[in-house]
């Protein structure tokens, strides 16, 4: 069965974000990007179900600027067998970043598509289902683990409280979040092997967005905090200010 | 109650009413309803609209006491063995045909899993985790955390109708009585096929996912190994039952506590009125998870810990002193 990813770039966790003059972008300068950690999982589960099933091939399907080649490079040296960039810049609305990414994805063949749960930089965590209403298949969102059986495949998803499973009728879409698939690291070899794997690039096809951001701005401090004493003889103040001050106790 | 069939002026789309969608948990409608019931009122106001409520199931007649005009019950089918698509196909035939200026869901596990699924039947984009919403010139704008909350999005819908999701915890409910009409819809119009809902396991001791608690004790590395947990979850009993345990990534990739607990940016965004951090040095990807919590503790025997940088209140010192002590104390004040 062959599989495809989704995967977006992203800046990474670490990176201070600085907003620009113009109020709408966060100055680029200085940003590191990484591929989204849950697309990460996403990648490895994929990676892992074309090795247990010992056929199959594994794309990853970005829509981003041309500087997510990196990012695609990356994760084809980590195992994946091709990649497909679909340039432009993806906005906040994930409407739109649904219709891109499906359009590309109605041409293939893959009997699983696989997204993060949430991208970390927009935190919309809505593409995965999106897409899968486009292509009209089910999905599985929040999935930590899976499994391939005939025509199906099994998900354990993490919901408020425990662990649901579902099964689905292939082909499918499921949405990774953290479980089993802990990521692997690119060996040597993979670096090489990526640089001669298949990189397409396509424009994007233009979409109108659905919304638009007027301003970022930064958060609230938080008001000053105070350091109620040391060791435990702070401990009844501590709770005194809990009960009086900021009544929560 | 009576059948909703032919309403009086259905025929009329008012894109000036608003929805929200109630969830439910065993016949109980969750908390954080009330939430998106108060926000659903305060964009309904000044659009000059009404407030509709969509629950899943006989629940929600409560919903009336926060500001619900009329409240919609769907037949059987959402959250079932077909997961969330039979309410969801539901919900958007719904606003297809009934027209509203927005739709407010509840940014909870379940609720971020349904939206998505009811925007992509209507064709528009989902604003997803809000903390504030407000009417601007007729549209609606929303202010989401973008980058783990390090910058805050002002977003205005284009397309028609918003639908938003409210962070929990967040924007407090308020008391706005009505006498609302309560009344029965047929459930899905499609049975979506290719997905059932097979098991479920409960996971280990926690009564109360994190993300739901209004008190959370969260432990970090410095409390050195699962062992020393019973510390921590003594805190928790002490607090009471509104009170659930929360804990670093560190301790969740020791393999010390399960993921489900894990707060921040690849775990859990909570939003506490009471969050405890006791020995987490306050990574920045941990903050992402906790920083909009309403008041911050922080444990820690290192005076500079970043965590000190966020927290309200905080005591330098040996956690495995302090922590017993601490739910003595809670202990006390509870007694009176
Ligand atoms: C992509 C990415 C995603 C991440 N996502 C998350 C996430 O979702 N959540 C998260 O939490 N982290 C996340 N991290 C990890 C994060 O960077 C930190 O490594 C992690 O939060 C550290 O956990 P900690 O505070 O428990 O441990 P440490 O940083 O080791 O801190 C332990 C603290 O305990 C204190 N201490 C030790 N002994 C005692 C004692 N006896 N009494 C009192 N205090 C004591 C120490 O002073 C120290 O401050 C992520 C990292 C990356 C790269
Ligand atoms: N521009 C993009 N290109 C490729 N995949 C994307 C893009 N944006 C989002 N995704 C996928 O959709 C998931 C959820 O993103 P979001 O809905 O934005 O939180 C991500 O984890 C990716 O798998």
């Amino acid at each position: 069965m062959n599989i495809a990813v989704c995967v977006k770039r992203v800046p990474d966790t670490e990176t201070r974000i600085r907003i620009a003059a113009n109020g709408r972008e966060i100055v680029p300068d200085g940003v590191k990007h990484v591929l989204s950690p849950y697309d990460e999982f996403a990648l490895e589960a994929a990676l892992q179900l074309v090795e247990e099933a010992g056929v199959g091939e594994v794309t990853l399907l970005s829509h981003g600027p041309e500087a997510t080649r990196e990012s695609l490079r990356s994760g084809l040296a980590l195992g994946a067998h091709r990649a497909v960039l679909l340039r432009g810049e993806p906005t906040m609305d994930g409407w739109a970043t649904a219709r891109v990414l499906a359009a590309e994805l109605s041409g293939e063949e893959a009997g699983l598509v696989l997204f993060g749960v949430k991208a970390v930089d927009d935190d919309q965590q809505q593409v995965g289902p999106m897409v899968a209403r486009l292509l009209g298949r089910p999905c599985a969102t929040s999935v930590t683990e899976m499994e391939v059986g005939d025509g199906v495949v099994v998900c354990r998803r993490a919901v408020e409280g425990g662990q649901e499973v579902v099964e689905m009728d292939l082909p499918a879409v499921a949405t990774l979040t953290k479980g089993k698939y802990e990521p692997r690291y690119a060996s040597l070899r993979g670096i090489m092997m990526a640089k001669r794997k298949p990189l397409v690039e396509k424009d994007a096809a233009a979409v109108e967005p659905g919304l638009a951001v007027e301003g970022l701005e930064y958060p609230p401090p938080r008001p000053e905090g105070r350091i109620v004493g040391e060791g435990v003889e702070a401990v009844a103040e501590l709770v005194r200010l809990l009960r009086e001050e900021a009544k929560v106790l | 109650m009576r059948e909703a069939g032919a309403e009086p002026g259905e025929g009329s789309r008012r894109m000036t009413d608003v929805l929200a969608v109630a969830e439910t948990k065993q016949g109980v409608v969750a908390g954080v309803s009330r939430e998106a019931v108060t926000v659903a009122r305060s964009l309904a106001d000044p659009l000059g609209g009404s407030v509709h409520v969509a629950v899943s199931g006989a629940a929600g007649d409560e919903l009336a006491q926060w500001g619900a005009d009329r409240i919609f019950r769907f037949g059987a089918g959402g959250g079932g063995a077909g997961g969330p698509d039979p309410f969801a196909a539901a919900l958007a035939e719904r606003i297809g045909a009934r027209g509203y200026g927005a739709v407010v869901f509840a940014a909870t596990s379940s609720g971020r899993d349904l939206a998505p699924r009811v925007a992509a039947r209507l064709g528009v984009p989902l604003l997803a985790d809000c903390t504030a919403a407000a009417v601007d010139d007729g549209a609606i704008v929303v202010v989401r955390p973008v980058f783990a909350g390090k910058a805050l999005a002002r977003v205005r819908a284009l397309a028609a109708p918003a639908l938003l999701s409210i962070r929990p915890n967040v924007l407090p409910a308020r008391q706005a009585p009505r006498e609302a009409s309560v009344e029965a819809l047929a459930g899905a119009p499609e049975s979506p096929a290719g997905y059932r809902v097979v098991g479920f396991e409960a996971s280990r001791g926690a009564a109360l996912d994190v993300s739901e608690a209004s008190i959370v004790v969260s432990g970090g590395r410095g409390m050195k190994g699962p062992e020393n947990w019973p510390l921590l979850a003594d805190l928790r009993d002490a607090i009471g039952e509104t009170a659930a345990l929360g804990a670093s990534r560190a301790v969740v990739d020791a393999g010390w506590r399960p993921h489900a607990e894990q707060v921040g940016q690849t775990g859990k965004t909570v939003t506490p009125k009471l969050y405890f951090a006791i020995a987490i040095s306050g990574a920045i990807q941990h903050l992402a998870g906790m920083r909009t919590s309403g008041v911050i503790v922080a444990v820690n025997r290192d005076a500079d810990a970043p965590i000190f940088g966020v927290a309200d209140y905080g005591i330098v010192g040996d956690a495995f002193e302090i922590v017993p002590k601490l739910a003595e104390a809670v202990r006390e004040l509870r007694r009176g």
